[in-house]
Protein backbone atom coordinates (compact mmCIF):
# COMPACT_ATOMS: atom_id res chain seq x y z
CA UNK A 1 0.00 0.00 0.00
CA UNK A 2 1.58 3.45 -1.14
CA UNK A 3 2.20 5.85 2.22
CA UNK A 4 0.51 8.83 0.99
CA UNK A 5 -3.06 6.06 0.66
CA UNK A 6 -4.50 7.48 3.64
CA UNK A 7 -8.02 6.38 5.26
CA UNK A 8 -10.31 7.58 7.42
CA UNK A 9 -12.61 5.87 9.57
CA UNK A 10 -15.11 8.55 9.71
CA UNK A 11 -15.50 10.93 6.41
CA UNK A 12 -13.92 14.01 7.83
CA UNK A 13 -15.86 17.00 8.19
CA UNK A 14 -14.82 19.85 5.53
CA UNK A 15 -17.04 22.64 6.05
CA UNK A 16 -17.97 24.40 2.94
CA UNK A 17 -19.15 28.13 2.61
CA UNK A 18 -22.50 28.22 0.98
CA UNK A 19 -23.67 31.52 -0.10
CA UNK A 20 -25.78 33.82 1.55
CA UNK A 21 -28.73 34.91 -0.80
CA UNK A 22 -31.77 36.91 -0.57
CA UNK A 23 -34.85 34.94 -1.17
CA UNK A 24 -37.17 37.59 -2.63
CA UNK A 25 -34.67 39.15 -5.10
CA UNK A 26 -34.56 35.50 -6.09
CA UNK A 27 -38.08 34.59 -6.29
CA UNK A 28 -38.78 38.07 -7.85
CA UNK A 29 -40.72 39.23 -5.03
CA UNK A 30 -42.32 42.80 -5.83
CA UNK A 31 -44.49 43.03 -2.27
CA UNK A 32 -44.73 41.20 1.00
CA UNK A 33 -47.86 40.87 2.37
CA UNK A 34 -48.65 41.86 5.79
CA UNK A 35 -51.45 39.91 6.17
CA UNK A 36 -49.50 36.24 5.57
CA UNK A 37 -48.85 35.66 9.00
CA UNK A 38 -47.69 32.09 8.34
CA UNK A 39 -44.75 33.24 6.01
CA UNK A 40 -43.94 35.94 8.09
CA UNK A 41 -43.51 33.45 10.07
CA UNK A 42 -40.19 32.20 8.75
CA UNK A 43 -38.62 35.63 9.13
CA UNK A 44 -38.54 35.64 12.82
CA UNK A 45 -37.00 33.42 15.78
CA UNK A 46 -39.11 31.53 17.85
CA UNK A 47 -39.88 34.41 20.61
CA UNK A 48 -41.32 36.45 17.57
CA UNK A 49 -37.90 38.60 16.87
CA UNK A 50 -37.42 39.71 13.52
CA UNK A 51 -34.54 37.73 12.59
CA UNK A 52 -31.13 39.96 11.35
CA UNK A 53 -29.86 40.09 7.71
CA UNK A 54 -26.56 38.70 8.93
CA UNK A 55 -28.94 35.26 9.01
CA UNK A 56 -31.10 35.05 6.78
CA UNK A 57 -29.29 36.85 3.65
CA UNK A 58 -31.88 38.73 2.94
CA UNK A 59 -30.63 42.60 1.14
CA UNK A 60 -31.21 45.39 2.57
CA UNK A 61 -34.24 46.71 0.36
CA UNK A 62 -35.92 43.50 1.52
CA UNK A 63 -35.31 43.45 4.73
CA UNK A 64 -36.97 46.88 5.07
CA UNK A 65 -39.98 45.41 3.67
CA UNK A 66 -40.00 42.95 5.53
CA UNK A 67 -39.90 44.58 9.18
CA UNK A 68 -42.94 46.81 8.01
CA UNK A 69 -44.24 43.84 7.41
CA UNK A 70 -44.18 41.93 10.53
CA UNK A 71 -44.73 45.36 12.21
CA UNK A 72 -47.81 45.70 10.40
CA UNK A 73 -48.90 42.36 10.84
CA UNK A 74 -48.20 42.55 14.98
CA UNK A 75 -50.50 45.36 14.68
CA UNK A 76 -53.39 43.70 13.42
CA UNK A 77 -52.66 40.50 16.18
CA UNK A 78 -51.70 38.32 13.40
CA UNK A 79 -48.37 37.82 14.95
CA UNK A 80 -47.68 38.20 18.54
CA UNK A 81 -45.23 41.01 19.84
CA UNK A 82 -43.97 38.63 22.29
CA UNK A 83 -44.01 35.09 21.71
CA UNK A 84 -42.70 31.95 22.94
CA UNK A 85 -42.29 28.33 21.42
CA UNK A 86 -43.43 29.56 17.68
CA UNK A 87 -41.72 26.88 16.05
CA UNK B 1 -52.47 65.74 -3.26
CA UNK B 2 -54.23 67.51 -6.06
CA UNK B 3 -53.01 69.32 -9.11
CA UNK B 4 -53.88 72.92 -10.38
CA UNK B 5 -56.26 72.35 -13.38
CA UNK B 6 -57.42 75.32 -15.60
CA UNK B 7 -60.06 77.41 -14.57
CA UNK B 8 -58.30 77.25 -10.62
CA UNK B 9 -60.11 74.12 -10.03
CA UNK B 10 -58.61 71.55 -8.24
CA UNK B 11 -58.95 67.92 -9.59
CA UNK B 12 -58.46 65.38 -6.49
CA UNK B 13 -56.77 62.51 -7.19
CA UNK B 14 -57.87 59.19 -5.84
CA UNK B 15 -55.63 56.61 -4.81
CA UNK B 16 -55.76 53.18 -3.48
CA UNK B 17 -55.95 52.16 -0.06
CA UNK B 18 -56.57 49.07 2.28
CA UNK B 19 -58.08 48.77 5.59
CA UNK B 20 -58.03 45.69 7.55
CA UNK B 21 -60.36 45.88 10.82
CA UNK B 22 -61.31 43.77 13.70
CA UNK B 23 -64.68 43.90 15.15
CA UNK B 24 -65.29 42.90 18.63
CA UNK B 25 -66.55 39.49 19.12
CA UNK B 26 -69.29 40.17 20.85
CA UNK B 27 -71.20 41.18 17.89
CA UNK B 28 -73.81 38.90 16.19
CA UNK B 29 -73.47 37.96 12.46
CA UNK B 30 -76.08 40.58 11.93
CA UNK B 31 -74.65 43.24 13.86
CA UNK B 32 -71.05 42.77 12.65
CA UNK B 33 -72.70 42.95 9.00
CA UNK B 34 -74.05 46.18 10.13
CA UNK B 35 -71.00 47.46 10.68
CA UNK B 36 -69.39 46.92 7.94
CA UNK B 37 -72.21 48.60 6.11
CA UNK B 38 -71.63 51.64 7.54
CA UNK B 39 -67.91 51.76 7.21
CA UNK B 40 -68.77 50.73 3.62
CA UNK B 41 -71.23 54.11 3.76
CA UNK B 42 -68.55 56.40 5.21
CA UNK B 43 -66.16 55.81 2.09
CA UNK B 44 -69.28 56.36 -0.10
CA UNK B 45 -69.84 59.51 1.67
CA UNK B 46 -66.15 60.71 1.42
CA UNK B 47 -67.35 60.61 -2.60
CA UNK B 48 -64.98 57.26 -2.96
CA UNK B 49 -65.74 53.56 -4.44
CA UNK B 50 -65.39 50.33 -2.13
CA UNK B 51 -63.30 47.74 -4.74
CA UNK B 52 -63.32 45.05 -2.54
CA UNK B 53 -64.56 43.54 0.58
CA UNK B 54 -63.80 40.38 2.37
CA UNK B 55 -64.59 38.72 5.63
CA UNK B 56 -61.96 36.54 7.55
CA UNK B 57 -64.65 35.32 9.72
CA UNK B 58 -64.00 35.14 13.49
CA UNK B 59 -60.21 34.48 14.11
CA UNK B 60 -58.06 34.01 17.39
CA UNK B 61 -55.85 36.93 17.88
CA UNK B 62 -52.32 37.14 19.08
CA UNK B 63 -52.61 38.68 22.13
CA UNK B 64 -55.34 40.14 23.92
CA UNK B 65 -56.91 43.09 22.77
CA UNK B 66 -59.07 45.42 25.13
CA UNK B 67 -59.32 42.07 27.06
CA UNK B 68 -61.05 40.08 23.85
CA UNK B 69 -58.88 36.78 22.83
CA UNK B 70 -61.13 36.65 19.34
CA UNK B 71 -62.55 39.40 16.60
CA UNK B 72 -64.25 39.38 13.60
CA UNK B 73 -61.40 40.72 11.15
CA UNK B 74 -62.21 42.06 7.97
CA UNK B 75 -60.62 43.99 4.75
CA UNK B 76 -61.69 46.56 2.38
CA UNK B 77 -60.48 47.61 -0.42
CA UNK B 78 -61.87 51.40 -1.76
CA UNK B 79 -60.52 54.20 -4.03
CA UNK B 80 -61.06 58.12 -2.38
CA UNK B 81 -58.81 61.26 -2.40
CA UNK B 82 -56.03 61.60 0.08
CA UNK B 83 -57.60 64.34 1.78
CA UNK B 84 -60.62 62.18 3.26
CA UNK B 85 -58.87 59.93 4.33
CA UNK B 86 -58.26 61.29 8.11
CA UNK B 87 -61.73 61.57 8.22
CA UNK B 88 -62.34 58.07 7.35
CA UNK B 89 -60.02 57.03 10.59
CA UNK B 90 -61.26 59.76 13.00
CA UNK B 91 -64.74 57.62 12.23
CA UNK B 92 -62.96 54.26 12.68
CA UNK B 93 -61.64 55.66 15.84
CA UNK B 94 -64.46 56.37 17.14
CA UNK B 95 -66.44 53.40 16.38
CA UNK B 96 -66.67 51.35 19.34
CA UNK B 97 -67.07 48.26 17.57
CA UNK B 98 -63.34 48.44 15.94
CA UNK B 99 -60.97 46.67 18.10
CA UNK B 100 -58.46 47.71 15.68
CA UNK B 101 -57.80 49.01 12.74
CA UNK B 102 -55.08 49.63 9.65
CA UNK B 103 -54.77 51.13 6.73
CA UNK B 104 -52.30 51.23 3.90
CA UNK B 105 -51.95 52.92 1.03
CA UNK B 106 -51.60 50.77 -1.89
CA UNK B 107 -49.09 50.97 -4.55
CA UNK B 108 -48.73 49.20 -7.91
CA UNK B 109 -46.75 46.19 -7.04
CA UNK B 110 -49.51 45.81 -3.88
CA UNK B 111 -52.01 46.19 -6.52
CA UNK B 112 -50.95 43.79 -8.32
CA UNK B 113 -50.14 40.93 -5.52
CA UNK B 114 -53.91 41.72 -3.91
CA UNK B 115 -55.27 40.94 -7.95
CA UNK B 116 -53.77 37.71 -7.40
CA UNK B 117 -54.35 36.73 -4.34
CA UNK B 118 -58.27 37.31 -5.35
CA UNK B 119 -57.89 35.34 -7.94
CA UNK B 120 -56.16 32.60 -5.99
CA UNK B 121 -58.96 32.65 -3.41
CA UNK B 122 -61.92 32.63 -5.88
CA UNK B 123 -60.20 29.54 -7.63
CA UNK B 124 -59.88 27.74 -4.34
CA UNK B 125 -63.48 28.70 -3.58
CA UNK B 126 -64.78 27.52 -6.99
CA UNK B 127 -62.63 24.00 -6.36
CA UNK B 128 -64.66 23.85 -2.94
CA UNK B 129 -68.00 24.09 -4.46
CA UNK B 130 -67.38 21.74 -7.17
Amino acid sequence: MAQNDIRYLTPINIDIKREKYCRFEKNGFKFIDYKDADYLLHMVNEQGKILPRRLTGTSAKYQKKVNQAIKRARHLALMPYVGDMLK
Amino acid sequence: MHIFAPQNKYILIMSLYETVFILTPVLSDEQAKEAVKKIEGEVKTLKGKVRHSESWGLRKLAYPIQKKSTGFYFLIEFQVAGENISTFELMMKRDERVLRFLTVKMDSHHEAYAEKRRAKKSGKEKAVEA
